[in-house]
């Protein structure tokens, strides 16, 4: 019970909590921003960073979590849960993580408030630093970008694991025992990414019933909507501030003593500041009037238009602050111009209603040109296929019509084929030859006689050093046009290919054609002592030739 | 009072050690580390304001958490590039260890010189493979970076079950229980020292004792 706690004790306490509470939030949010944090240290105290950490406060993110926690505290029971889900940019959805702020009824009589509890309650932030960093979902928010991104959502209540999937791990951050229970912060995240990497490259548009099962179960539906985690500040066209903005902010200038616990001291002193008015923008919309979204899901890529989306969006909560405008970067804002592309301008294209609207916005370009979420169904295809009378896939599809000499688009005649291999496809040339005869192959019928001269001498006259694919000796023997790989047209007349070609099939070396070596070995080994006499008798000129060498 | 151990061992390619250590000893001091004390009258002090900052790792995918003061980073990348050279010069197997030791320092009387009680000891063993591919590489690169997010956690662990810590000293004590050297910072007293050892376990290279802070004091 409270009768041991001071009042003044108490109202420490609670308002601990609560900033613990508040300064929690900021710490997940903006380790799931996509970039790294940097604050500094400061050896004098300036009286706003509680528990002695320097962790910037995002205006939103605070609105959102005093919005969830409504004037309460966690206690037993009720816990403030912070959402961390992924949605990719064709509108799926995945929860990664739930951190959890809970109380329960463990209570240390013994702890200091003013002491213990606020150091440890300082620890156990440090600690959240080191977490957040830890699980899986943090690399994924650094990556998000183009593909999907990360979104937040708080809520206050019971905790709902139901979405991280099967076989979700948790990991404890820490626990701190105060007088009226025990502080316990911990994580529960999503292992099971398989939805996700599957997901990415199905061409199939997405199934409605998850996206709407996803939100069904939320205990306040109306008061938590997603927000993305990156932040960006308006600039002077800034048009709504958050109506319950704080006008005044309890800091924590804090004393301790050194003397004995009994008489320790504690200051809390109030100043009184304005936030400064329209510092954050809000998040997008994506309008829901073509898709199965519950309305809940208020927010998605900062860089779409929020203008646009204004309309028909009175259900979502927040006000839309307008950004356009403001091209210089303001200093607080977190983003990553490359991954954004800066401040977004007006939109390419308008985005209302259909599915496939809502893929095309999400390629809205911002204005330095950059694209980001490609949606699967804009995939392009390369350059060299566009000659292809089939006009589908990528050079490999090409080269496999060649390789499997397939009737119809294709290939119909040697002319055809002439023209396809004319394609700049390297190592084209290395392709087997397979519309020639096994006739002429000349590796599989050895030449009668290695002195002769090369089998493909006559082809290779015939090909000549133009380069081009004109007939030759062989009537089945179709000349592919041969264009080397890294070799240019327009440097050199094709030596590079004609050197290849001309050494291409050397003879056989004569010790291994066959013919020779229908020779018996007896025959060589009876002709051994005769060579062994000749070199013997030149042994003085072979001594003098070793001594030359030394 | 007994002194807290602690030991973590991870297995990590030759470039990154330095990376590793950086990772597991910067968590530890981020716990053990407050803003500077200020005194005032009365016997009341105020503490300055800690910052942190991201470090992406190069040669691991790992990201961790350190407290923003160059002079501690630069003290911490000394060391740990001293233990790297010792490592590769060993010409062992590649083993060795570095400790962190939190102590406190206790006045003794003329002649004798203080006394330092070690209450918490991370010891980390390094043990350094060589890999031959680039594949190999890639996949070590991903596996240190989750080990090493298991170390952290284990270290959060540690640290959050709030056991013995040095109580908040006087003015005239602090330098007994904090360094106060740092500008920015002020983490508890800590030494740091390493040794390499060969398959057998034994030191084989001298035991090299740094004593970052004692050396200063003294």
């Amino acid at each position: 019970m409270d009768a041991d706690l001071s009042s003044q004790d108490r109202k420490d306490l609670d308002k601990f909590i609560k900033f613990f509470a508040l300064k929690t939030v900021q710490v997940i949010v903006q380790a799931r921003l996509g970039e790294k944090i940097c604050t500094r240290s400061s050896s004098s105290p300036t009286g706003s960073d509680w528990f002695n950490l320097a962790i910037k406060d995002i205006p939103e993110v605070t609105h959102e979590a005093k919005k969830a926690l409504a004037g309460q505290l966690p206690a037993v029971g009720r816990s403030m849960c912070v959402e961390i889900s992924l949605k990719t940019s064709e509108g799926d959805s995945m929860e990664l993580e739930i951190w959890c702020l809970e109380m329960n009824e463990k209570c240390d009589k013994e702890i200091k408030v003013s002491y213990t509890v606020y150091n440890r309650l300082s620890l156990l932030l440090k600690s959240l630093l080191a977490i957040t960093r830890v699980t899986p979902a943090y690399r994924l928010s650094r990556k998000q970008g183009r593909e999907y991104v990360i979104l937040y959502r708080i809520y206050f209540g019971e905790v709902q694991l139901n979405g991280l999937g099967e076989g979700f791990q948790t990991v404890r951050v820490g626990t701190v025992g105060t007088p009226v229970g025990t502080v316990t912060l911990s994580c529960a995240y999503r292992v099971n990414l398989a939805f996700m990497s599957a997901r990415q490259f199905e061409r199939t548009p997405p199934i409605m019933g998850i996206v709407i099962d996803h939100f069904v179960d939320r205990p306040y539906p109306s008061s938590s909507p997603m927000h993305p985690c990156n932040y960006r500040t308006a600039g002077e066209d800034a048009g709504v501030a958050y109506p319950s903005v704080e006008d005044s902010q309890e800091v924590c200038t804090t004393s301790f003593s050194t003397s004995p616990p009994s008489q320790c001291v504690f200051t809390v002193s109030k100043a009184h500041f304005q936030t400064p008015t329209p510092v954050v923008t809000d998040t997008l919309r994506v309008p829901v009037a073509g898709l199965a979204f519950s309305h809940q899901l208020a927010s998605s890529r900062l860089s779409y238009q929020p203008t646009l989306l204004g309309v028909g969006s009175a259900e979502l909560a927040h006000p839309v602050v307008f950004a356009a405008g403001s091209g210089a970067a303001h200093p607080h804002q977190l983003m990553v111009p490359g991954k954004e592309g800066g401040v977004p301008l007006a939109p390419s294209q308008p985005a209302h209603g259909t599915q496939a609207d809502h893929e095309k916005m999400a390629t809205c370009t911002p204005s330095d040109g950059a694209h980001y979420i490609v949606t699967p169904s804009s995939s392009e295809d390369p350059e060299t296929v566009s000659n292809s009378s089939e006009g589908r896939g990528s050079p490999h599809d090409i080269l496999e019509a060649i390789l499997v000499r397939k009737v119809g688009a294709l290939v119909n005649d040697s002319v055809d084929q002439v023209t396809m291999t004319n394609l700049d496809i390297p190592f084209a040339m290395f392709a087997p030859k397979n519309f020639e005869l096994e006739d002429n192959d000349p590796m599989v019928n050895p030449p009668d006689s290695p002195d002769t001269d090369s089998p493909l001498q006559g082809s290779l006259h015939s090909d000549g050093s133009s380069g081009g694919g004109g007939g030759n000796a062989h009537d089945d023997f179709v000349m592919v046009d041969f264009k080397p790989a890294f070799s240019k047209d327009d440097i050199l007349p094709m030596d590079l290919g004609t050197f290849y070609r001309e050494f291409q099939n050397p003879p056989q070396l004569s010790s291994l054609s066959i013919d020779i070596g229908a020779q018996s070995m007896a025959e060589d080994l009876d002709s051994l002592p005769e060579k062994l006499a000749v070199h013997e008798k030149n042994v003085k000129e072979f001594d003098a030739f070793v001594e030359t060498l030394q | 009072m007994n002194c807290r151990a602690e030991v973590l061992e991870v297995s990590v390619e030759g470039r990154q050690v330095e990376e590793a250590l950086l990772a597991v000893l910067h968590t530890v001091l981020l716990h053990r580390s407050t803003g500077k004390f200020h005194y005032k009258k009365e016997g009341t002090y105020s503490i300055g304001t800690v910052g942190t900052q991201d470090i992406d790792c190069d040669f691991i995918d790992f990201t961790y958490v350190r407290v923003s003061s160059e002079e501690l980073d630069r003290a911490l990348r000394k060391v740990v590039g001293e233990f790297k050279d010792a490592l590769r010069n060993s010409g062992g197997d590649g083993l060795g260890q570095m400790s962190l030791e939190f102590y406190q320092k206790k006045k003794s009387r003329w002649p004798f010189s203080d006394e330092c009680i070690p209450w918490e000891v991370w010891t980390v063993k390094v043990h350094v493979v060589a890999l031959a591919t680039e594949q190999e590489r890639q996949i070590c690169r991903e596996k240190v970076g989750e080990k090493l997010c298991e170390k952290v956690i284990n270290i959060v662990e540690v640290m959050n079950r709030h056991e013995y810590l040095p109580k908040m000293p006087t003015q005239s004590e602090v330098d007994n229980v904090f360094d106060t050297g740092l500008r920015d910072v002020q983490p508890y007293l800590y030494k740091i020292s390493f040794q390499i050892t060969d398959a057998l376990g034994t030191s084989v290279t001298t035991t090299m004792r740094r004593l970052i802070k004692d050396t200063l004091a003294l």
